[in-house]
C-alpha cells in the first residue's frame, strides 16, 4: 500500500501523525532527545510552565502501583521565562509542533504565562486546569462548570495560539466539564489526567508520597481514559488528544476509536524510553494490517 | 542515540541473607562509567512499569563487565533473583553524577550503612593513599575482605553484635575519632544526616550518596528530588537525584524539613 496519511488537524495546526507525549513525563524534550528523533513525533507537549518558578512537592514524589503510578511531582519548574528563553529553542531544531502546558494557582497566572507565550514561538497551548497535586489552583478549576467557563474565557483573552484544554477525571461527569470548556472557547481537548489517589506504607503506617495523595497513570487508568474520550467525542465538535495508560500503537488505535485526533504517551516512556516511536509504529502497522489509507478515517469509527 | 540495551548475564547468586550479586556484560557502559553512578534495569514484568535504579559495585573493565549487589526488598528485585546466567537483561547507564576524585587529597574515610556499601568498592579502588572504611550492617558484614584486599582499613559496626563493635558506624567513629581529608559514604538516609553533622564539626568536607523513588530515571520527570542549598546561594532547591546526583555535597543536603 501506498503510504497511509497520519497527518491529523488540531485546530487548525497540522501534525504530521497523531502521536505526542504527555506534558510532565518528556521535560522539554532534551533527555528524551538522546533516545528519540523528535522530528518523528506529531507534537511534543512540554512539562506544566507557570508564571514564577515553583519548587514542587516535598519527596518521595514517586511510587509504583500495581500496572500504574502515582506522581506528587507538583509542577516544579523554573517559571514560563526560563523556559522561553532556553526550551523553545531547543525544541524549535526539531520539525515538530511545541504544545505548551500552562499551570497556575490563580486565574491571573493562568493569564500571565498565556499572554507572555503569546509572544512566543510555540504552535498551541494546553490549559492544565486538572493536576491534582497541587493545593491551589489546578484540579479546582477544573471540576466545577462555572470555573472551567471562567478560567477558559479569561486565558483566551490573551492566548493569541489556539487553546487545548486538559480535564480531569476527577468529577462526576466529564461531559458537563467538555461543554463548559467548549462554550467559553477552548479550541481542542486533552484528556486524561491523572486519577487522585493513594498507597500507604504498612510498615511504617505512613503514606508512600511526601504529599499523601497523588495522581495515578499508566495501563491502571486506560479503560477509564477510553470510557471518557468516548463519552466527550458525543458530547463536543472539538478535535481531543486521548491520553491514559498508552503502552503501545494497539492501545494508541483504542483511543482514537473511541474519538481521539491525536493521542499522547506518557508513564509508558518511563518504561521504554523510545515508547513514542513504538507507538507510532504501532498505529502504521495497524493501518498496514487493515488497508487504512487514511488514519482520519477511522475516528470515532466503532461499529 | 543512546537506547536501552540487552546485557548478557554473566552471574546472579546469593551472598547472604536476601542479599545477591549479579554481573552483566555491558562493554560501552563499562567502558564510560565512573565512580558513584548508577544504572536503571529494566525488569519488563507485566506491572511493573519503572525501571529500578542499582548502583555500580563495581566496573571490570578487563572483562567488558559491570558488578551489582542488590538486596531482594520487594518485587523487583525479587524478579531479578528468578534471572538465569545466560539470559539477557535490560540495562540503561552510566547514569547520574558520582564521586569526585581529587588527587591531591591522600588521607580518606569511607562510610557505608548495609546495601550502601556495594558502590564504595569501586570508589576505594580508585582512591589514592590512606583509606579507612567504616561499615555498619544490620546483622551479616559483606565485602570486608575484598575492601581490605585493596589496603583499606576496615572497622566493622553491626545491631546485634554479631560481627564488629555492636551499634552503628557513628558508635564506631565516636570509639575510633578518625581524620581526613574527605569522606565519603553511602547508606540510609538517617545515617547520612548523622554523618553530614559529624563531617561538620570535624570541618570535613563529605560526599553522600542519595538513594530516592524514581520514574524515568534519566532527568526528565522530576520525580526523584533531593532538598539542597548551594553555599553562597540565596534559596533552596529542589535538585535531581538521577541526574544532579545521586552524590551531593552533605553540607548542600538540606536534612530537615
Ligand atoms: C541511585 C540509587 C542506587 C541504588 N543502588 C542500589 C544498590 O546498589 N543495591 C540495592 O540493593 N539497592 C539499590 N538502590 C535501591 C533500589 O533501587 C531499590 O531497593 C529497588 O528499586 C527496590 O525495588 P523492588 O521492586 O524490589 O521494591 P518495591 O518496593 O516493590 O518497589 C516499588 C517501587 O519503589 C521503588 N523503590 C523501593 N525502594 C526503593 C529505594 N530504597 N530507593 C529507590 N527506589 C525504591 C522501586 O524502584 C519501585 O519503583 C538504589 C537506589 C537508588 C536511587
Ligand atoms: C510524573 C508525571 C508528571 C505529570 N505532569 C503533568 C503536568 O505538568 N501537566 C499536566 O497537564 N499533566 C501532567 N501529568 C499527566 C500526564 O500528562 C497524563 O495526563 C497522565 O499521566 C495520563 O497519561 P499516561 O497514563 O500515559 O501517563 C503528569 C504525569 C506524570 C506521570
Ligand atoms: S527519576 Fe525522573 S528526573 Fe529523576
Amino acid at each position: 500500500m501506498n503510504n497511509p496519511t497520519l497527518k491529523i488537524q488540531i485546530a487548525g495546526v497540522e501534525l504530521k501523525n497523531p502521536v505526542m507525549t504527555a506534558s510532565g513525563t518528556f521535560g522539554s524534550g532534551k533527555e528524551y532527545s538522546e533516545f528519540v528523533d523528535l522530528n518523528k513525533l506529531g507534537a511534543v507537549i512540554v512539562k506544566g510552565v507557570s508564571s514564577t518558578a515553583w519548587k514542587g512537592n516535598p519527596s518521595p514524589r514517586i511510587a509504583e502501583t500495581y500496572g500504574g503510578m502515582l506522581n506528587a511531582v507538583g509542577l516544579q519548574n523554573p517559571g514560563v521565562d526560563v523556559f522561553i528563553k532556553e526550551d523553545i529553542p531547543f525544541l524549535r531544531q526539531y520539525d515538530t509542533k511545541i504544545i505548551v502546558n500552562v499551570s497556575g494557582k490563580t486565574i491571573q497566572e493562568y493569564c500571565e504565562v498565556a499572554e507572555k507565550l503569546s509572544h512566543a514561538d510555540v504552535d498551541l497551548v494546553e490549559l492544565n486546569i486538572s493536576c491534582p497535586n497541587v493545593k491551589e489552583g489546578g484540579i479546582t478549576f477544573g471540576t466545577n462548570t462555572a470555573m472551567v467557563e471562567q478560567v477558559v474565557k479569561e486565558v483566551k483573552r490573551y492566548c493569541k495560539q489556539p487553546l487545548i484544554v486538559k480535564l480531569s477525571p476527577n468529577v462526576t461527569d466529564i461531559t458537563e466539564i467538555a461543554k463548559a470548556a467548549v462554550s467559553a472557547g477552548a479550541d481542542a481537548l486533552s484528556l486524561i489526567n491523572t486519577l487522585l489517589g493513594m498507597a500507604i506504607d504498612i510498615h511504617k503506617r505512613k503514606p508512600i508520597l511526601g504529599n499523601g495523595m497523588g495522581g495515578l497513570s499508566g495501563p491502571a487508568i486506560k479503560p477509564v481514559a477510553v470510557r471518557m474520550v468516548y463519552q466527550v467525542a458525543k458530547a463536543v465538535e472539538v478535535p481531543l488528544i486521548g491520553m491514559g495508560g498508552i503502552m503501545n500503537g494497539e492501545d494508541a488505535i483504542e483511543f482514537i476509536l473511541a474519538g481521539a485526533t491525536g493521542v499522547a504517551v506518557g508513564t509508558a516512556n518511563f518504561t521504554n524510553p523510545t515508547a513514542t516511536i513504538d507507538v507510532l509504529q504501532g498505529i502504521e502497522n495497524y493501518m498496514q494490517r487493515y488497508g487504512i489509507g487514511d488514519i482520519n478515517t477511522i475516528r470515532g469509527n466503532l461499529r | 542515540m543512546k537506547h536501552i540495551r540487552e546485557a548478557d548475564i554473566l552471574k546472579n547468586q546469593p551472598i547472604a541473607t536476601d542479599l545477591w550479586e549479579m554481573v552483566v556484560e555491558a562493554k560501552d557502559i563499562a567502558d564510560t562509567a565512573t565512580v558513584g553512578q548508577f544504572v536503571n534495569l529494566y525488569i519488563g514484568k507485566g506491572e511493573l512499569l519503572l525501571p529500578r535504579p542499582i548502583s555500580i559495585c563495581e566496573i571490570l573493565k578487563e572483562k567488558n563487565s559491570l558488578r551489582f549487589i542488590y538486596g531482594v526488598v520487594g518485587k523487583g528485585t525479587k524478579e531479578l533473583t528468578h534471572k538465569a546466567v545466560g539470559e539477557k537483561i535490560q540495562i540503561l547507564g552510566p547514569i547520574g553524577t558520582g564521586f569526585q576524585i581529587k588527587e591531591e587529597i591522600q588521607d580518606h574515610i569511607v562510610i557505608g550503612g548495609g546495601i550502601g556499601t556495594p558502590p564504595l568498592l569501586e570508589l576505594v579502588k580508585n582512591l589514592q593513599g590512606n583509606v579507612s572504611v567504616y561499615l555498619g550492617f544490620r546483622s551479616e558484614p559483606i565485602l570486608i575482605e575484598e575492601f581490605e584486599q585493596l589496603g583499606a582499613k576496615v572497622y566493622v559496626a553491626t545491631d546485634d553484635g554479631s560481627a564488629g563493635i555492636k551499634g552503628t558506624v557513628i558508635h564506631l567513629l565516636q570509639k575510633h575519632t578518625p581524620t581526613a581529608q574527605m569522606i565519603y559514604a553511602c547508606g540510609p538516609k538517617a545515617m547520612l544526616a548523622a554523618l553530614a553533622q559529624w563531617a561538620a564539626q570535624k570541618e570535613i568536607p563529605i560526599q553522600v550518596s542519595m538513594e530516592e523513588r524514581m520514574a524515568c530515571g534519566i532527568g526528565a520527570c522530576v520525580g526523584c528530588t533531593c532538598k539542597t542549598q548551594k553555599q553562597g546561594e540565596e534559596d533552596w532547591q529542589h535538585l535531581k537525584v538521577c541526574k544532579d546526583g545521586p552524590v551531593f555535597w552533605g553540607n548542600e543536603v538540606i536534612w530537615y524539613e
